[in-house]
């Protein structure tokens, strides 16, 4: 990533989040900062509220309690993937040249033909989206956000729908992206995935932070009985 | 009378290529596909925004457009009459028994269909589309072009619906046209012209030719979806 | 994709200008605009005379055909520059109350009683229409009615009355009041066996007949008048009053006098031209 004139929003600072919906309590009181740099992995089971936090911090929800605090309010300067990719009812290359004219990106064009060309797109240009593959359609759902500069960049589950060739895909373009600078905050159930690609896990449980340390300290010597039964496989439901 | 004479006269008035037919149906097309066409610009923007927005009185205006509907042409020719009526609001326009005024009446027909129908189809586009928009700032209105755009095969079915319920619809143009010869008188008004004249193979044959004409433009419209939904996916 | 979309645009710009011209053009001819009965209409007369008339004097006569009570609550409105129709008593009863400026008698053609072949009520050959009706009221023969407050409705009561038979009393399901025009009343009657009342000039033009032929006619009072009325500007300003008036002056004048005698269908004349007679 270039340099920057404008003040980075890192990093982000997350203050006792609380969501709740129908009056179930599906977030408590969640803290945790996200410096620049790296990728951080939110793990957990399902139900613990993984893909709660990143909408939080999108801001596609607004919580209950607490609060999510940018460091420079500069617009939109983080972008989000989801577990199942829109794919818009047009070309890849449309669907690109539509998420840039939404937020009004100048030079559409050529960033598009940029992105393309970045994530081993360009021969699909002109395909209809909704008839790639499963992994393709997840690459341009990457590409589309990329488009857009994003300084810290969202991904819920990016391989949970993918098959292993596909995930492997996806998984080096995530650490190709970390590795130019981005800061990447993402959930996963792969635990592989999140040791090979992570520095740093967010253990959520029931909607609690139960534990946030580096990536080799959670695996090696998880600190609560939780993460431990988590990990060996033993799922608290 | 026999089948096969109103075959026969069908034949004859397409083939003869008579220009008093020809002004008819010239004129038909223009007026219904002028009513769709404005019927489109009102109704795709006004459906989108009721199946993006919530505010409260939206659940009676979604029932009173879906029941308005079921609207009978004759009683949207009657609005029509007594608000260009001389004697009326909008009489100083001179438009009563004029294409404008079937125009005018037929978009009063269509609307409803458009406006329910896009809402519908956005309703279903919007709840698979709404947090990828969301993420790009594109809520309530701005929303709408996008929506429009990649609906825009199923809208087009709606459009084909009101097309139908225009083109088939005689109350309200023969209202506020006066079905004048050579200048307000349409397929459906020569029909009924010549069936009150007891001539019922030309009424039939004139009713084949218009079957025939909504068949091929819905054959046209389906087709050139289905290339187009081929290529969009 | 954006090539395409400015196509779509281009496209719906032109259709929408197309239809805004060509409906604005006609819109610039002179024209006027006359409200008459079906019955002018369905027989053929307009298309006969207003050729003539437009060649002579350019103005192009838009007419809008109704029953006569609608043809007349047309010119009320103001929506009518002219009204041609078939009502004596109606038409001068427009006049006096100010919605029109002057009646003048045009031509008259005849009604005729029309009814199935088996002739149910007896009454095939009659030169008496009032016997005839009597007699179709006591054999509670089918009888179609307009019932649609027309011209040849109006005649229709009339023919009752002077028959002596209330018809308000008298109606059973034997009388079928439709609410409709001239040809409707036909094809029902020719789907039901029925007697009806018509103007000669829609029978002849008349093609769905299957059993039905004439039962009645040649009876003075089966004598149908027909007037033209100018819209009052007085009362509405808009009316085309100079327009107007040279299409009244030329139908009561001696060539629309003519074009009406010689329009003939099948060797017959329908209507029969009398602006000079007096009383008509």
């Amino acid at each position: 990533m270039a340099m920057r004139e404008t003040p980075s929003i890192l990093p982000l600072s997350v203050q006792g989040l609380s969501f709740e919906a129908d009056g179930k309590r599906l977030l408590d009181n969640v803290s945790f900062t996200l410096p620049k740099g790296g990728v951080t992995s939110i793990i957990g089971p399902n139900g613990a509220g993984k893909s709660l936090t990143l909408r939080l911090c999108h801001g596609l929800l607004a919580p209950c309690e607490g609060a999510v605090r940018w460091q420079a309010e500069t617009g939109r300067r983080h972008a989000m993937v989801f577990q199942r990719p829109v794919m818009l009812r047009r070309s890849v290359r449309a669907n690109i040249l539509h998420t840039l004219g939404a937020v009004g990106m100048p030079d559409a064009q050529s960033r598009a033909d940029r992105a393309l060309e970045r994530f081993g797109l360009a021969g699909l240009a002109d395909r209809p989206a909704r008839r790639m593959s499963g992994g393709e359609q997840q690459r341009l759902a990457i590409a589309r956000a990329w488009a857009l500069e994003p300084e810290v960049l969202f991904l819920d589950e990016p391989s949970s729908q993918l098959d292993p060739g596909a995930t492997r895909q996806i998984e080096d373009v995530i650490a190709a992206l970390a590795a130019e600078g981005m800061t990447i905050l993402m959930t996963t159930h792969d635990l592989g995935q999140a040791r090979r690609l992570s520095r740093r896990i967010l253990f959520l449980n029931r909607g609690r932070l139960v534990e946030d340390s580096p990536t080799e300290t959670f695996f090696a010597a998880p600190a609560s009985s939780e993460a431990r039964a988590f990990i060996a496989g033993d799922l608290l439901w | 009378m026999d089948v096969s004479s109103a075959f026969g006269a069908a034949f004859s008035l397409i083939v003869s290529l008579d220009p008093q037919f020809m002004q008819i149906v010239g004129l038909s097309l223009r007026v219904t596909l002028t009513a769709v066409l404005l019927a489109a610009l009102i109704g795709l923007p006004l459906g989108a925004l009721l199946a993006v927005t919530r505010f409260p009185g939206r659940s009676a205006i979604v029932v009173l457009v879906n029941g308005l509907m079921g609207l009978p042409p004759v009683v949207a020719g009657l609005i029509v009459f007594l608000l260009l009526s001389r004697s009326g609001p909008l009489g100083g326009l001179g438009w009563l028994f004029s294409p404008t005024a079937m125009v005018i009446a037929q978009t009063l027909l269509v609307l409803p269909i458009v406006i329910a129908l896009t809402r519908g189809t956005i309703d279903d586009l919007w709840s698979e589309y709404r947090e990828h928009l969301t993420s790009l700032g594109l809520t309530g209105w701005r929303a709408i072009p996008t929506l429009l755009w990649d609906g825009r095969f199923a809208l087009a079915t709606g459009l084909l619906a009101g097309f139908g319920r225009a083109s088939a619809e005689v109350g309200a143009v023969l209202i506020v046209g006066g079905n004048i010869a050579g200048y307000t008188r349409t397929m459906t008004t020569s029909i009924a012209l010549e069936t009150s004249k007891g001539d019922l193979p030309l009424a039939l044959g004139l009713g084949l030719v218009l079957i025939f004409l909504t068949l091929a433009i819905n054959a046209a419209a389906y087709g050139a979806s289905r290339i187009g939904a081929r290529f969009a996916g | 994709m954006m090539t395409k979309r400015s196509l779509l645009v281009a496209g719906i710009g032109l259709v929408l200008m197309s239809s805004a011209q060509a409906q604005t053009a006609p819109a610039q001819t002179r024209f006027i605009t006359v409200s008459s009965t079906t019955s002018t209409t369905d027989s053929g007369l307009f298309t006969h005379l207003l050729p003539a008339f437009r060649a002579k004097t350019g103005i192009e006569v838009r007419v809008v055909s109704q029953g006569t009570g609608q043809a007349l609550d047309t010119g009320r409105r103001g929506d009518a520059d002219v009204v041609f129709v078939h009502a004596r008593a109606q038409e001068l009863k427009f006049v006096e109350e100010g919605f029109g400026v002057e009646r003048k008698p045009v031509m008259y053609n005849d009604f005729v009683l029309i009814g199935p072949r088996s002739d149910p009520a007896g009454i095939r050959g009659s030169k008496d229409i009032a016997a005839a009706f009597k007699a179709i009221q006591a054999k509670a023969a089918p009888f179609v009615s307009r019932g649609d407050k027309s011209g040849t409705h109006a005649a229709e009561l009339n023919l009752w009355t002077v028959a002596g038979v209330e018809i308000e009393k008298a109606k059973g399901s034997w009388y079928r009041e439709i609410g409709q025009g001239m040809g409707a009343a036909l094809n029902t009657s020719n789907a039901m066996n029925a007697y009806v009342l018509s103007d000669r000039a829609t029978w002849i033009n008349f093609k769905n007949r299957g059993d039905l032929e004439i039962v009645v006619e040649g009876d003075r009072r089966l004598f149908n008048q027909y007037g033209v009325i100018l819209v009052n500007p007085a009362r509405h300003p808009h009316v085309k009053k100079a327009d107007g008036q040279a299409f009244i002056d030329w139908l009561i004048g001696p060539e629309g006098q003519k074009s009406i005698a010689d329009y003939k269908i099948n060797g017959e004349q329908l209507f029969f031209a009398n602006a000079n007679q007096p009383g008509a």
